[in-house]
């Protein structure tokens, strides 16, 4: 383990590495542009600058040290950037003398000279790099009177992404982020000098399904999202930690909303998983959270006077049928938690081993960046409490049903679309007690329909294809989280009154899937185990799971998820890097 | 004083305790006021027109060519009531945004100002309105329309802004 100083502070590192990632991984933020992590170094924004030296040798060869027995460092005249130097064991970093805030200073005033006053309408407002370090590194006074250069304003790059060339100040991110990791070389610096904008090429199209990560990577706001272009400012949204249900690779993700409702998702740096970025699909397909939500609980179209009424209704039609009349279909789109609950109501309550589930597969949908075919996010968890279930054969069941040896289906997976071969067999079936988030073909037809939570308002645990358990917790507020949730909720939600327009009024009665089983299965005359919250059922699960011993949502939240099989000692923690960081 | 002497009573003179010549130094000070200038006025009647620098109501100024506000919601930051909601919209103008939706609640206004000054675009001020009642709650939450005056409304105010504080 190699050592480097930086301002006093001796910082370990391994391998062959630049003095920026030495100095983030050891906690010490450098301001800089141009360097991203992920992205090859292109050392053009010179914001990251630092004095840099190594001790002073006598003529002897011995290390010189002063009378103190302090070293004697001879620092290069000449500042160097910290994301393009290497750390050799040995050296000695300043990052705050007089010089250095002097040029910072300087490299801010450059790149102000041609920045339009855009702030007001810049989506990129309150989580802008420029404008963070404006405040930070610079004197605020501009010394240049001439007009500013005129450059191209809302240029549309795709249908995703919207480019303006006045904001832009030429760190070339974009530019590395297609060609390395999209894979489309599309984008390129066209002009020089004060003139350089990023152009993309003529007859080119830059439709990467991971084209969206240059937005947030942008350090400012020349790169917008056509889908959120002006919905809200940054400061009135909450941002909260969630995991992507959009396939089983479970990226990790921050939800931005605002009254409610969810306006944006972007990733969130985990090493072990997504690393820095994501996919399109999952960073848009949120619409389902929003519109036509079952806000509260159905029986054969009918809303129910209060949710108990649907449990005793649920419960009354289970004991009318014999267990194997009973087919229940897990869902590999639910939590673990919810799962496990529906295994003990079938195999316990019921005393069934009538478990199915729905496979998600999508041949067209993996490549070997992130996306992965199987488009359910736990597919793994469920089969960690349901070992020997078997996907479902829709065939088989649709004549099970017609010959009557199927009459009730119990249907757990809730985002079931109104073309899933599953509506037309539950109109045959002679019961249908489904848990629906979204207002659909099965919702009116059941017999009873449960408002379910979506994976953005409930907490649990979601295992993905490599193995890795992750937490899940809400970041959309309903009535049986509000409690929790509310002060994670944005500015305006969390003062608002009834007489607002605003606020929390409204909250929907969508319940988590587990806790409408655990109430289904205390009707039917349970084991009696209550349980207050998601980790109760986790704490229980983990009990008498062997490959989920001694894994709590505490250290979960810790590691940014474990991998299964893998022991604790094994994982690492990595510092989060947050491109829009307050630095 | 004398800490003894705790109450307005046991505090007061013999003379004061009589009242009778208290009660005359009042009608006395009555009378002589009579005679003065009146400070007070029939309102609704007379109404008092406020200067430049009144707080009044807060308004969106509205110029020739729509209104000014570029919906950056800096005042909805800003106002310490939470009374601001703003909701951005994209148009083809220079300026890109307009307020798609811009309310203010009336009833959680405390008229401190704080949106006229935050405002980049000196398009939100503080007008000479004083005079604001209304027969629902729902009603007291003003809408873009109600919102936008004429700038030549608000010239007084204007002319005050660009004396004293945007200079
Ligand atoms: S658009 Fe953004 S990421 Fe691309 S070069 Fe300009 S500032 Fe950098
Ligand atoms: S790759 Fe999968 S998990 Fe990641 S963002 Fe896309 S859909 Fe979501
Ligand atoms: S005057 Fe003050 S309280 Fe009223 S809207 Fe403006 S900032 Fe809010
Ligand atoms: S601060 Fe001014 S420009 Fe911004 S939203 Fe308010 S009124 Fe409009
Ligand atoms: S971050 Fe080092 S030069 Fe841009």
């Amino acid at each position: 383990m190699a050592e480097i100083v930086i301002d006093g502070k001796k910082c370990t590192f391994e391998g062959n590495k630049t003095i920026i990632e030495v100095a983030f991984e050891n906690g010490i933020d450098l301001p800089h542009f141009c360097w991203h992590p992920e992205l090859s170094v292109a050392g053009n924004c010179r914001m990251c600058l630092i004095e840099m030296g190594n001790q002073k040798k006598n003529p002897d060869g011995t290390l010189a040290v002063d009378e103190n027995g302090n070293p004697v460092i001879a620092y290069m005249p000449k500042l160097q950037i910290a994301c393009g130097s290497k750390a050799t064991p040995g050296l000695y970093v300043r990052t705050n003398t007089p010089q250095v805030i002097k040029a910072r200073e300087a490299v801010m005033e450059f790149l102000l000279i041609n920045h339009p006053l855009d702030c007001p309408i810049c989506d990129e407002a309150g989580q802008c790099k420029l404008q963070n370090y404006t405040f930070k590194y610079s004197t605020g006074e501009c010394r240049f009177t001439e007009n500013k250069n005129p450059k191209p304003k809302r240029v549309s790059w795709s249908d995703k992404i919207m480019y303006d060339a006045q904001r832009c100040i030429s760190c070339s991110r974009c530019i590395r982020f297609a060609k390395e990791f999209a894979d489309q070389p599309v984008l390129s610096f066209i002009n020089r000098g004060d003139r350089v904008y990023v152009k993309m090429a003529t007859d080119c199209k830059f439709d990467s399904p991971y084209s969206m990560n240059i937005i947030d990577s942008c350090p400012v706001g020349a790169l917008t999202s056509k889908d959120f272009r002006f919905k809200s400012r940054v400061w009135d949204m909450a941002f909260n930690d969630s995991v992507c249900a959009g396939c089983s690779r479970g990226c990790n993700i921050k939800i931005g909303t605002r009254n409610n409702k969810i306006l944006r998702i972007e990733p969130r740096n985990n090493m072990n998983i997504n690393r820095y970025w994501m996919c399109d699909e999952g960073r848009l397909n949120y619409s389902l959270q929003n519109e036509n939500r079952l806000a509260d609980s159905k029986c054969k179209n009918v809303q129910v006077e209060k949710f108990d009424d649907a449990v005793a209704k649920a419960v009354q039609l289970l004991k009318n049928y014999k267990a194997k009349d009973i087919l229940f279909i897990a869902s590999p789109k639910a939590t673990i938690e919810s799962n496990y609950m529906l295994a003990k109501l079938a195999q316990k309550s019921i005393k069934t081993q009538n478990i199915v589930y729905i496979d998600y597969t999508d041949k067209n949908f993996g490549d070997e960046k992130l996306r992965t075919n199987d488009r359910a996010a736990n597919t793994n968890g469920m089969k960690i409490v349901l070992p020997n279930i078997k996907p479902l054969d829709f065939d088989d069941l649709k004549t099970k049903v017609q010959k009557k040896e199927i009459k009730l289906l119990y249907i757990l997976d809730s985002t079931l679309s109104n073309d899933s071969p599953i509506n037309e067999i539950a109109e045959n079936a002679e019961c249908v007690i489904a848990h629906c988030e979204n207002e659909s073909q099965l919702s009116k037809i059941a017999d009873v329909a449960f408002a379910s939570a979506s994976c953005y308002e409930e907490e649990g645990t979601l295992v993905n294809e490599a193995k890795r358990i992750q937490h899940l917790t809400p970041a959309i507020a309903n009535r049986e989280n509000i409690r929790t949730m509310g002060m994670k909720l944005g500015r305006f939600e969390q003062f608002g009154t009834e007489d607002d327009k605003w606020g929390r009024s409204n909250l929907s009665d969508n319940r988590s899937d587990w806790r409408i089983l655990a109430n289904i299965a205390s009707g039917l005359g349970s084991d009696g185990k209550k349980y207050l919250n998601a980790e109760d059922v986790f704490t229980e699960i983990a009990e008498i799971n062997p490959q989920l011993n001694n894994i709590s949502y505490q250290i979960l939240d810790e590691y940014q998820g474990l991998t299964l099989g893998n022991r604790i000692e094994n994982e690492k923690k990595y510092r989060i890097y947050k491109s829009n960081n307050v630095n | 004083m004398n800490n003894r002497k705790n109450t307005e009573v046991e505090r007061m003179s013999l003379a004061e305790k009589a009242y009778l010549p208290e009660i005359a130094r009042g009608l006395g000070l009555t009378l002589r006021r009579l005679f003065r200038p009146k400070m007070t006025r029939q309102y609704p009647e007379e109404r008092w027109q406020p200067l430049g620098s009144y707080r009044g109501r807060p308004v969106l100024v509205k110029d020739s060519d729509g209104e000014r506000c570029v919906a950056c919601g800096l005042c909805a930051r800003v106002c310490p009531a939470l009374a601001i909601e703003v909701q951005a919209g994209e148009t083809d103008k220079t300026k890109e945004r307009y307020p798609a939706k811009f309310e203010i609640n009336m009833l959680r206004c405390i008229y401190c100002g704080f949106c006229e000054e935050a405002c980049p675009e000196e398009a939100i001020v503080m007008s000479p309105n004083y005079v604001f009642t209304t027969r629902s709650r729902n009603k007291a939450i003003l809408d873009k329309e109600a919102l936008l005056t004429p700038a030549e409304e608000l010239k007084e105010r204007l002319e005050f802004l660009k004396q004293f504080k945007n200079q």
